[in-house]
């Protein structure tokens, strides 16, 4: 009965000719979600970004400690069953710390990609669709911002504004969305000539209404799957901003700056600043993975055609 | 219906259009043929609002054509492109791009008019929320043909809409423009260079040759095999002979 239930939805879901926009959208949702899933590698990726989700979301509940209130009598203790990951310098769970870290990590990622992306998205395609003057200012601008280092920028930015998590997301989001304007214009380039373009035009579409509903989406799968690609090195340039003592301030628990801090005892007690370092790969793997995989489903001629 | 005087069109230095002037009454429909290079389809594109500039007079449906479009051209006058898999946006369901110059000039009744117009072109309701990759080449010529008829334009401009397409198919979308423009008493301005597509569809043409008019003819010429012009002739022993010009007729 269940089995003929669930096989039921799937036909309804796959349908050659659905009877609504509703099932159709559907359809094309699990078609993609189907694809991914095939993939074994990409579904490692989501399983660690959605449990870096669920962490963050549950951290109060999840940390066996406080990550901020430490216990002197108990520092730099190696992991054991009491603190599976040992303990700081001054004496704090590094367990607790990594699972509070996890909601700072997401929420300049989330940050990050909210603000670049969109951004990128827009100068690129307006740039490539118009062309001409419009383009060659645009894409000035944009080379100006691609020519300089990443993490040197975001130190002058941090430095001018002031150390801080907010200052941070800003930093990193001014150098993260040049590329994206990149891939969005070279990808509007390929089609701003196309007849699908020139037929919407001859119906009296305004130029906004072409860029945002027949332009855009079109860029739309290479830059989600840039952004969550590109989120592994946003999560470093962070780290690599904490470490410098530059985002986010003690005590928050940023991983970053937990690396910076244990880099004093690295030889005798290497968990501190190990710990904290796995805690960064992993989860930028599991971006990076995540993003191989959508880009091989988020082709419309390609993966979802079963 | 369409009216062209003195148009000259010109890429840089090229003079693609040279001084053409021809009149498309209520109702008939026009062939332009001609060998490629000879500036049939740029006739088309200054007509679709498509070429950056020109000069001369057009006028469609009795109102002059601006160099700037206008959201009034684009219920007068739609165009159905050669190539069926680059006319249609890759992303949007037939539904989508049949239901988007609803939405452009604020029509109502979206639902009722997309059936109506996928009935007219012979297309099942099934395909309505296909997208493009899942269609073939005649279906993806027929939803072109749709959209182009959503708007209930009085003109339709045709850029070789059969060329791109399989033999056996090339006769059905030729049938169903037959049938359409019988209709909705369509008028037709058609840019082959096949002469039995022209033939079909057509009652007039005009043979262009390097951006100029070179004869104007009824159609029964053409099938008559009595063009006046040494060119016009020429052009209809080499599709008689086309084999070497490697395209069938239907």
């Amino acid at each position: 009965m269940r089995g003929q239930r669930t096989a039921s939805v799937r036909t309804w879901l796959l349908h050659e000719s659905p009877a609504t926009r509703a099932q159709a959208r559907l359809g094309q949702a699990y078609r993609v979600t189907r694809a991914l899933a095939r993939n074994p590698l990409a579904m490692v990726g989501l399983v660690i970004v959605v449990g870096l989700v669920v962490v963050a979301a549950a951290a109060p509940w999840l940390a066996p400690y406080s990550p901020i209130a430490g216990d002197l009598a108990n520092r730099l203790a190696p992991p054991s069953g009491a603190h599976w990951l040992g303990t700081d310098e001054l004496g704090r769970d590094i367990l607790s710390r990594i699972i509070h870290g996890a909601r700072i990590t997401l929420l300049i990622v989330v940050l990050v990609a909210a603000i670049s992306a969109p951004l990128g998205l827009l100068v690129g395609t307006v740039s490539g669709y118009f062309g001409g003057a419009v383009d060659r200012v645009l894409m000035g601008l944009t080379d100006v911002f691609l020519s300089m280092p990443r993490l040197i920028l975001a130190l002058a930015f941090v430095a001018a504004l002031g150390p801080g998590i907010e200052n941070a997301v800003i930093a990193i989001a001014i150098t993260a969305w040049p590329v994206y304007a990149r891939i969005a214009r070279a990808e509007t380039l390929t089609f701003r000539r196309a007849d699908f373009i020139a037929a919407i035009r001859m119906q009296g579409a305004s130029h906004t209404r072409i860029v945002f509903r027949h332009v855009l989406p079109l860029c739309l799968s290479s830059t989600i799957v840039r952004a969550t690609l590109d989120m592994a090195g946003i999560i470093l340039t962070a780290a690599g901003l904490g470490f410098l003592g530059l985002g986010a301030q003690p005590p928050l628990p940023e991983w970053g700056a937990m690396i910076s801090r244990g880099r004093a005892f690295i030889l005798d007690q290497w968990w501190v600043a190990t710990m904290p370092g796995f805690a960064i790969v992993i989860v930028s793997l599991g971006f990076c993975l995540l993003g191989d995989g959508l880009r091989d489903v988020l082709d419309p001629r390609r993966g979802t055609k079963t | 219906m369409i009216e062209i005087e003195n148009l000259d069109v010109r890429y840089g230095r090229t003079h693609v259009v040279r001084n053409v002037s021809l009149s498309v009454g209520a109702g008939e429909s026009f062939a332009l043929v001609g060998e490629s290079g000879s500036g049939k389809s740029t006739i088309l594109k200054a007509l679709a609002g498509q070429a950056p500039s020109w000069t001369g007079r057009l006028a469609l449906a009795g109102e002059p054509i601006e160099h700037r479009r206008t959201p009034s051209l684009a219920r007068r006058v739609q165009m159905v492109f050669q190539d069926p898999y680059g006319s249609l946006h890759p992303r949007r369901t037939v539904d989508d791009t049949l239901a988007e110059p609803l939405s452009i000039h604020g029509i109502g009744e979206r639902d009722r008019r997309v059936l109506a117009m996928l009935d007219a072109v012979g297309l099942a309701a099934r395909f309505r929320f296909r997208l493009p990759h899942q269609l073939s080449g005649g279906q993806r010529q027929r939803v072109a043909i749709a959209r182009a008829l959503m708007l209930e334009p009085p003109i339709l401009l045709l850029d070789e809409p059969t060329s791109a397409l399989d033999v056996s198919v090339q006769a059905e979308i030729l049938n169903l423009l037959k049938t359409l423009r019988a209709e909705r008493r369509l008028t037709y301005l058609l840019v082959t260079h096949d002469l039995p597509v022209a033939a079909f569809l057509c009652d007039r043409l005009a043979v262009l040759r390097a951006g100029e008019i070179v004869e104007t003819a009824p159609i029964a010429d053409l099938r008559a095999h009595q063009l006046r012009s040494a060119y016009g002739r020429e052009l209809v022993s080499l599709s008689l002979g086309g084999s070497s010009r490697g395209h069938a007729s239907p």
